[in-house]
């Protein structure tokens, strides 16, 4: 058997949809053209060119015989025969691997959704998956679980409350306190996000959850600015810009590491398990801590001014231990 | 697909379906309109249907009763169980779908929800919700990763290991796959050095390859796999203390884990650290420049030295 292949997103087949179609409209007893249609993300006339096909549906032999029987008349579906295709198909592995695996991730988070709810709702889709469920039982996403800040974020969302945030920026290595009007949690590849606005700066911001130092839930109500514009998830959390610095780093075989850490713009081996790597970065003041912590496992080769900044501070510090 | 294949297979699924008795592929040519007159044609035809409806996930057994022998579907096998969501239940799931959004396994979540829309559960993964839950499935190796471990099937590939100066090829028996901070691991039993071993698929070079046939890899009973893959440390590391120069007013990012931090003088605090592997800790604590100054231990005190001099080299 050769195994079905990941794909990416395209219209649903549509042998599927014709089979969910028939015990779609059952379970509900009546279905408008225009909802089904809606539903299953097609137009009303392929749906009824759908409707068409299942209606036509006749077995030649032994002795003729058409078991499906339905009817569209005045847009209003309805079901009168279906038999063998009454209920919907299985669960594949696949897809309750997507589901499965998802939910586990979110009972992780602490104080976060109902744990009930999801345990009850795990070991139905467990139940319902059977055999198919084995891969999700192959496969885990791990949440941060050490921010306690989660649940109090949660609760300030859900009153729409105004936070106090004191908050690490590791790039300038300093604690900086604001007022922020939270507008969503963001829990993307396992790490938590604050996303507000943030009175200090005007604008949206995101908190890393556990870079948060200490959180006050203030008596003030949240009041988000019409203009504040939410994060698209989907097109990733940082972008680079324009007005980004472009940092050159040489890399050996023992800091390669710098490359699965940090999104780069290029990466080119150099051989022997060398580096270059192209770094964007609006604050270039990060890389000096991290080529601090590199030591002899990295270099680097551009802005000229940065290298220099670097030895600079490895001198300061050295001298100190004279 | 064409309609006319469409419509081909819905009637092949129909009939297979409604059948108590297997049914042979000629009495299945019979009753399913579409299949050519031509018998090579028609094999050739079948043979690929057949296919199709595997590839659904549609169950198509094979088998004999008494003297018929041939094919059929189990409604038993076929049909999703019912399952009854409560509103609460439904509102987690639209959530649940939304966590794989435009990645590999985007298609999977939504015709999961489709076949439950089918059942009557209307989960909406576009519902507003303050919780935005999204995990990534960039690296290249990871379609062809997820599907071994789904399909229970060796593979080989190329691997760029921290401090090696060229990759090497491994072959392995996937166990499972594990997220952790937006990057994949694989979990798998390196066939090679007969022990289980944990990959990074960001430092998988080029492309992951079948290494023998699918269904032949057993994953040992009790095996867990995040344990494995993220509890690498076997020694317990003895902490340490260690006794540190802090610049007033600086390294922030120290005195989040400090204890006992008191004025020195009008430069400096001193504040006391837990360590335990002096060179990672050299690494972190270099990173702070002339904001921190290592006391005690000798050794770490050493290696900080050392660390610095690096970046000079």
């Amino acid at each position: 058997m050769k195994p079905a292949t990941l794909r990416p997103v395209t219209s649903t087949d549509r042998l599927t949809r014709l089979l969910a179609l028939v015990p779609y409209v059952m379970s509900r007893d009546t279905v408008s053209v225009t909802e089904a249609a809606e539903a299953f993300g097609v137009t009303e006339k392929q749906l009824r060119d759908d409707l068409n096909l299942l209606w036509c549906v006749e077995l030649r032999s032994p002795d003729p015989y058409c078991p499906i029987d339905l009817s569209y008349e005045g847009g209003d579906i309805t079901v009168s025969e279906a038999e063998s295709i009454s209920r919907p198909l299985r669960l594949g592995a696949d897809e309750a691997a997507a589901l499965l695996v998802a939910l586990r991730m979110l009972a992780e988070l602490p104080g976060s959704l109902k744990g009930e709810t999801l345990s009850r709702l795990i070991a139905k889709l467990e139940a319902a998956a059977g055999e198919a469920a084995r891969t999700s039982g192959q496969m885990s996403v791990e949440v941060d679980r050490r921010s306690g800040a989660l649940g109090v974020i949660q609760e300030a969302l859900e009153a729409g409350r105004r936070l106090h945030l004191t908050y690490y920026v590791a790039g300038r290595d300093e604690n900086t306190t604001r007022d922020v009007d939270p507008m969503r949690l963001l829990v993307v590849d396992g790490r938590s996000y604050l996303e507000g606005w943030c009175r200090r700066a005007e604008g949206v911001r995101l908190f890393r959850l556990d870079q948060i130092v200490d959180l006050v839930v203030l008596d003030a109500a949240a009041s988000v600015p019409e203009e504040a514009e939410p994060i698209d998830v989907n097109s990733g959390l940082f972008r680079p810009s324009v007005a980004d610095v472009r940092v050159t780093l040489e890399l050996t075989a023992s800091g390669r590491w710098v490359a699965d850490y940090y999104p780069c713009e290029s990466v080119e081996e150099r051989g022997e398990g060398r580096l270059r790597i192209v770094l964007r970065t609006p604050d270039p003041r990060w890389v000096r801590g991290l080529m601090l912590r590199l030591g002899d496992a990295g270099r680097v080769v551009a802005p000229a001014d940065l290298a220099g900044q670097v030895r600079a501070d490895a001198e300061r510090a050295l001298a100190l231990y004279a | 697909m064409s309609r006319r294949k469409t419509d081909r297979l819905l009637h092949l699924v129909v009939c297979l379906l409604a059948t108590r008795r297997y049914l042979s592929a000629e009495q299945i040519r019979k009753a399913v309109p579409g299949y050519p007159d031509s018998d090579d044609a028609f094999k050739r035809m079948f043979e690929r249907d057949k296919e199709e409806l595997r590839e659904l996930g549609i169950p198509l057994e094979v088998g004999s009763d008494d003297d018929d022998s041939g094919y059929r579907i189990p409604p038993q096998a076929y049909e999703l169980p019912e399952i009854h969501l409560t509103p609460d239940e439904v509102a987690v799931l639209g959530l649940a779908a939304r966590v794989w959004e435009q990645t590999n396994l985007a298609e999977a979540a939504s015709g999961a929800l489709f076949k439950l829309r089918a059942a009557g559960i209307d989960a909406d993964p576009a519902g507003v919700s303050v919780l935005e839950p999204r995990v990534g499935t960039d690296e290249p190796a990871f379609p062809a990763l997820y599907e071994a471990v789904r399909d229970l099937r060796p593979v080989a590939f190329d691997y760029q290991a921290v401090g090696r100066s060229g990759p090497q090829r491994r072959r392995v028996d996937p166990w499972g796959i594990v997220s952790r901070r937006g990057r994949w691991y694989l979990v798998a039993f390196d066939r090679v050095r007969g022990a289980q071993r944990v990959f990074r698929l960001s430092r998988i070079l080029g492309e992951v390859v079948p290494d023998g046939p699918a269904g032949s890899i057993v994953v040992p009973e009790g095996v867990d796999i995040r344990k494995i893959a993220f509890e690498w440390s076997d020694q317990p590391a003895e902490r340490r203390p260690a006794t540190v120069r802090l610049r007033r007013g600086a390294a922030q990012g120290l005195r989040r884990w400090a204890t006992d931090v008191r004025q020195l003088d009008e430069t400096w605090d001193l504040a006391c650290l837990s360590v335990w592997d002096a060179d990672w800790f050299a690494a972190s604590l270099a990173r702070f420049a002339d904001d921190v100054v290592v006391l005690e231990p000798p050794d770490l005190r050493e290696a900080v030295i050392r660390q610095l001099k690096g970046v000079l080299s």
